[in-house]
């Protein structure tokens, strides 16, 4: 099976032009827009699998939380310092802490976050789902009067879009904690200042955006990670594929998605533009 | 009136017709072995008997209801009237054996774990399985796996069990197990077992009646003994395989 990007990607490497190939763009995407439709329809149906949706909770926050974190620290870390540099120039230090803040919050956190979740859990999904697939338990769930996509891709989009916002806000809160130990411990920038910048600087709205776009990438990178998987065909190689084909898919769509997000936010999101 | 009724069905991917019109009756209670080589459409078939696959054209009529036509919601009650073994046999393998056999209990069922645990244990033992329910299936062997297989298939006493070639890719020893399993599953359970299978030995052991499916098309039906006589050239050409070692 292939798919959209792949085969976009194809088309313009090849620079030639197969209309078959092209059609077979649309129908990839009907058959992802259709896989979203019936998720939907499947999440409000019973049965409710709450203990699915709580093991999936664990797979894709918990078990991500760690890298998460470390991202988050280290991200936080390396932009104080970067920030130093320019700001040392106007003596403007103090600001190091509500920069990364704000960055970190509508941006970075919800972004970095959803990256580590795909490397993480998305392709792990993927992979799951795939060998399902090539050994018939998909099949065999059919079989069963169980509908596969309820029974194991509704927990998942729904974990993600749980789980996504928390994992940011964690990655939120370690960034700036990072900051602070480079800026204020290990560079000398004064506590009081840089703790009251952010306090200054930093609107609710700067966290809530982040948090919105970090529950649409939640739903974006599961969504994507399930239907490679789901649609994997062609043993290892293709289960390999579909895996590796979800993680780029996701981190592109991520960015993308952010850019129509933040069109969407300046617009609507009271408050959004920065002094606005 | 037959269990199964298959009528007039074709299916096609892309340019490739698979099935071209097939048509099979299956008496309750009988073992129908349907035997093809590769690529013949066998697969195809038993996925259509089961709902996995909806026909271009024609109709299977289950205990008089058409399912090509339901909905999948209606699709899934009648599904709870089949077992299927697959060829691997599609264990979850990130569940044990007794999760395994017990899920269609627990999906289907109201009862109490108790109960489900007696069910499974009960299922288990008739078909020689025993202390492997904390098991994973990664821990059994082939015909381990086979076994746990048609226990899942049958927890919910179905009236009808498809095997999707039971014994491919097992040794002759295993594969007499499996054999007897099949006939040993009609014996206790009283099933209608559809089986698809490029193993003529086997075939000709479990099979009340054999259909021969060529190019898409069911080319020969009837009782081993006759199918065995029957002078059709390509049947011939497949059987012979078989029988001229023999």
């Amino acid at each position: 099976m292939h798919i959209f990007w792949q085969q976009l990607l194809g088309c313009a490497m090849k620079n030639s032009f197969n209309f078959k190939k092209f059609l077979s763009l649309f129908e990839e995407l009907g058959m992802f827009f259709l896989l979203c439709a019936e998720v939907i329809i499947a999440t409000f149906r019973p049965p409710y699998r709450i203990k699915n949706i709580l093991k999936e909770m664990d797979t894709i926050g918990i078990q991500s939380l760690f890298v998460v974190l470390l991202t988050g620290a280290f991200t936080g870390m390396v932009m104080a310092l970067q920030s130093l540099n320019v700001f040392a120039k106007f003596n403007a230090e103090g600001l190091v802490g509500s920069t990364v803040a704000i960055s970190v919050a509508r941006e970075l956190g919800p972004v970095l976050s959803a990256f580590m979740v795909t490397g993480r859990a998305g392709s792990a999904m993927s992979t799951e789902l795939g060998s399902m697939r090539v050994t018939e338990q998909i099949d065999a769930l059919y079989t069963m009067g169980v509908d596969p996509k309820q029974y194991l891709i509704v927990p998942k989009v729904i974990a993600g879009i749980i789980m996504l916002p928390i994992l940011t806000a964690a990655f939120n809160l370690v960034s700036v904690a990072g900051s602070y130990f480079v800026a204020v411990i290990l560079m000398g920038v004064d506590a009081g200042i840089f703790i009251d910048k952010i306090r200054y600087f930093m609107d609710p709205v700067d966290i809530i955006s982040g948090l919105i776009k970090a529950a649409v990438f939640g739903y974006v990178l599961t969504m994507i990670c399930t239907y490679n998987g789901f649609y994997a065909s062609g043993g290892a190689k293709g289960v390999g594929e579909a895996t590796t084909r979800s993680v780029v898919v996701s981190f592109i769509t991520i960015l993308i998605v952010d850019y129509f997000l933040t069109v969407l936010m300046t617009k609507y999101l009271p408050g959004y533009v920065l002094g606005g | 009136m037959p269990k199964i009724e298959i009528r007039g069905l074709k299916k096609r991917f892309g340019n490739n017709e698979v099935l071209k019109g097939v048509n099979l009756e299956i008496e309750e209670g009988e073992i129908l072995v349907i035997l093809g080589a590769s690529g013949s459409g066998k697969s195809v078939l038993i996925k259509h008997i089961i709902g996995l696959l909806k026909p271009d054209e024609g109709s299977i009529i289950v205990k008089g209801v058409d399912i090509t036509k339901l909905s999948e919601k209606a699709l899934n009650e009648v599904r709870k009237s089949f077992g299927m073994v697959f060829q691997n046999s599609a264990l979850f393998d990130s569940m044990t054996v007794y999760e395994n056999v017990a899920f269609p209990l627990i999906e289907h069922t109201k009862l109490s774990e108790n109960e489900v645990r007696e069910k499974v244990r009960e299922k288990l033992n008739i078909l020689g399985l025993f202390d492997v329910e904390d098991k994973y299936p990664s821990e059994l062997s082939g015909g381990m796996k086979k076994r746990v297989g048609l226990a899942r298939a049958v927890i919910l006493n179905p009236e009808i069990v498809l095997y999707d070639e039971p014994t491919t890719g097992l040794d002759p020893i295993t594969t007499m197990t499996v054999n007897e399993m099949i006939l040993d599953a009609r014996e206790r359970f009283n099933v209608t077992s559809i089986v698809i299978s490029h193993d003529i030995g086997s075939a000709f052991m479990v099979a009340d009646k054999i259909a021969f499916l060529y190019n898409g098309v069911i080319i020969a039906v009837g009782p081993p003994d006759q199918i065995r006589k029957m002078e059709d050239e390509n049947l011939r050409k497949f059987l012979d395989t078989w029988f001229r070692k023999v």
